[in-house]
């Protein structure tokens, strides 16, 4: 398990200097993964803010190996690095034992990127990918995507006169990987280090493919202030907008479950992009929200059980 | 020269032989009609232990190529091999592995581009991606398909540029032919091994690869490639050369045949030229002064080299199994034009667009351009624009 005081011994493998905005939750989730993963590891970007902020040539932020390929492909462009450090070590040309993280916004991951994902992960490549979730299209300037939420403002689906922001659920993602079946499956947020560590360093311990879906506040995308970030994300954990949990080997566990679990509203009403929610009119479109986030919390509280079931019955003697 | 084992192989096993030989660290590719045997023999290569090669079976050939960057980049020796929609799907990262300057080679084998669907030959998705930054080298034939493929290598990691190799859809990759194949082991002292100079596994001394430029180094970075491909024209000069000295079959930029007195000159890539060939025999024993020049690297386009080979003729055909759609003419017809504009060289010339889709071409059509081209010198209005075989 990470210490705080021993992380902060580390050289550091992500840089300061970068030119990510002031509170940027995606440069703070690459600074923590790598932190937990160490120095021999490989990292692959999908096209998109963190890549943008980090390598403006001639600079670079990544103390790592680092490659940027396109948008669409960090999936099948890790696996392809996968594949040669394979070959290699089949070949006895190499014998250091690496961790290979892509890094993939909402927009590389959820949409774009999904086929190149769920095909890298089919063939089970022994990878990390880390989803940084903005929910929208941030570097392009906040156009809806597949992960944002219903009734979020955004440029490609505004609120105007007659339309209230996004119509459409977001996809659970995180569900689309469990049901790929592979090792290791989890959400986590920014805002809460030692639960992005651990989950890092569990993934990193096991064979195969990975998976982390990490949230992300996004001060620019969201309209809120830069120090909340940190606090922006553990609301959407505290409210179970964004719980986090894990799936090992398809057993769940929520790894953080709230004392008294927080409204909605709490989170929502420090954002710009649901400034619209408090107006009276669009009540339903905040009881909407929180039915929706009671709804999954449930559901997701019936996974664990039902798993955990599973498992004893799968330890009993016949 | 070196002994040599002769064979009957189709196009597309001469290609999964000559990358067997080669041995490559990572083959990462998907199936497309005509090529996928070539991909398809190979598994079977890794599923004997006969090569040493990490296979990826990727889910598109957008991730085929993707997985090759990533590989390539993280300093291995890579291959791959699709056609038609396949390599139009890689397109994006095709520009991207050149630009990356990552010594990758592709064994494509030309097919017609949708729509309408088809699966025959043309040369419409390797015209398409032309501009992509990739060393492009057709074959007549099976034998050529396999010395090229080998020599692809060494030309890829000299002039750190990446490779197309191609053949054509079904004539080439489908037909059986005698072909001269060399030992392993003299195709691995050959291409020797692969040092890369910059790699993402050297952890020890971590790089930056794919890193954003902006409009302060964009331009300087894309004048290194430009350059890049301007030298690899030496490089491909020599590789051919020491294939030469190795197997007895020398390689240039572009094969003439007849050419030294030829009047008549026709000007064809892949399988085609082995068709004029046949014509040109036949047309030489009836005293007609018919020659080929046959272009075998299209990109970079030798285009001093090829104005000074058609100086003495007094027409010529070229011709394009594509269209540019730009209204007037082929993409090789457009190449041919500006290298006689810049050695002021007004010469007749007729193009002709054929094949497309894998329609026909024969002996007769062939010996038909030869009759055009008689009239054409003489100045009785021929076409400048022709399209064989077409029912219009």
């Amino acid at each position: 398990m990470a210490n705080i005081k021993d992380m902060a011994k580390q050289k550091e493998l992500f840089s300061g200097g970068h030119r990510a905005c002031a509170g940027c939750g995606a440069a703070m989730i690459a600074r923590q993964v790598l932190l937990a993963a160490g120095p021999d590891t490989i990292v692959v970007s999908a096209t998109g803010c963190l890549e943008v902020v980090t390598t403006i040539f001639p600079y670079t932020a990544w103390n790592v190996p680092f490659l940027h390929s396109a948008f669409e492909n960090a999936g099948a462009t890790i696996s392809g690095v996968e594949a040669l450090y394979k070959s290699w070590i089949r070949q006895g040309k190499y014998d250091k034992k690496l961790n290979f993280i892509a890094f993939g916004g909402d927009g590389g991951t959820y949409d774009i990127g999904l086929q190149s994902l769920s095909g890298a992960v089919e063939r089970g490549h022994n990878i990390l990918y880390v989803c940084y979730n903005n929910e929208a299209y941030m570097n392009t300037g906040v156009q809806r995507s597949g992960a944002t939420p219903k009734s979020a403002d955004t440029t490609t689906a505004p609120v105007g006169k007659v339309k209230k922001g996004k119509e459409q659920f977001r996809k659970d993602l995180t569900g689309i990987m469990i049901a790929h079946r592979i090792p290791y499956v989890a959400q986590s947020i920014a805002g809460n280090w030692r639960d992005l560590t651990s989950k890092v360093e569990k993934a990193l311990s096991m064979e195969g493919s990975k998976f982390i879906n990490v949230f992300q506040p996004c001060r620019l995308g969201w309209g809120y202030e830069p120090e909340l970030t940190c606090e922006m994300g553990r609301l959407a954990a505290e409210t179970c907008v964004w719980p986090l949990y894990e799936v090992v080997n398809g057993v769940y566990r929520i790894t953080y479950k709230p004392k008294v679990k927080k409204p909605v509203s709490e989170f929502v009403k420090l954002q710009g992009r649901f400034r619209h929610l408090a107006k009276p009119e669009n009540k339903a479109l905040l009881d909407d929200m929180q039915a929706t986030t009671d709804k999954n919390w449930e559901e997701l509280l019936k996974k664990e059980t039902f798993s955990a079931a599973t498992q004893e019955n799968a330890a009993k003697p016949a | 020269m070196v002994k040599t084992n002769t064979v009957a192989r189709t196009g597309n096993e001469a290609m999964a032989e000559a990358m067997r030989q080669i041995d490559p660290d990572v083959v990462a590719a998907y199936p497309i009609t005509p090529a996928t045997e070539v991909v398809q023999i190979f598994a079977g290569y890794v599923a004997d232990g006969l090569v040493r090669t990490e296979f990826v079976p990727v889910e598109s050939e957008h991730s085929a190529m993707s997985a090759c960057i990533g590989a390539a980049a993280a300093g291995g020796r890579v291959m791959t091999g699709t056609s038609s929609q396949g390599l139009a799907l890689m397109a994006e990262m095709l520009y991207i592995a050149a630009g990356l300057r990552l010594p990758i080679v592709l064994a494509d084998v030309n097919r017609a581009l949708s729509s309408p669907i088809n699966i025959h030959c043309d040369h419409s998705d390797t015209m398409m991606v032309r501009d992509a930054g990739w060393v492009q080298i057709f074959s007549e034939n099976a034998q050529e398909a396999y010395d090229n493929m080998v020599q692809a290598v060494k030309i890829a990691e000299t002039a750190k540029l990446p490779v197309i190799v191609t053949t054509d859809g079904f004539i080439i990759s489908h037909g059986m032919e005698r072909i001269d194949m060399l030992d392993d082991a003299e195709v691995k002292k050959f291409i020797g091994e692969y040092k890369p100079e910059y790699y993402l596994l050297n952890i020890e001394k971590p790089v930056t690869v794919g890193a954003l430029d902006l409009t302060d180094y964009y331009f300087e970075h894309k004048r290194q490639e430009i350059e890049a491909m301007c030298q690899s024209k030496p490089v491909i000069v020599d590789v051919g050369a020491s294939f030469g000295k190795l197997s007895g079959r020398s390689y240039g930029l572009f094969e003439k045949y007849k050419m030294d007195d030829a009047e008549y000159a026709i000007v064809a890539m892949g399988s085609t030229a082995g068709t004029s060939k046949i014509v040109i025999d036949k047309l030489r024993a009836k005293a007609v002064k018919a020659g080929l020049l046959k272009p075998r690297v299209f990109r970079p386009f030798p285009k001093e080299e090829i104005a000074d080979a058609l100086k003495g003729v007094k027409a010529l055909a070229v011709m394009d199994r594509s269209d540019s759609m730009n209204g007037h003419e082929g993409p090789l017809c457009l190449e041919i034009k500006a290298a006689l504009f810049d050695k002021a060289l007004n010469k007749v010339l007729l193009n002709y667009i054929y094949g497309l889709g894998g329609r026909e071409i024969g002996l007769n059509d062939i010996e038909n351009i030869f009759g055009d081209l008689a009239k054409a010198a003489k100045g009785t209005g021929m076409e400048k624009v022709n399209y064989l075989g077409v029912r219009e």
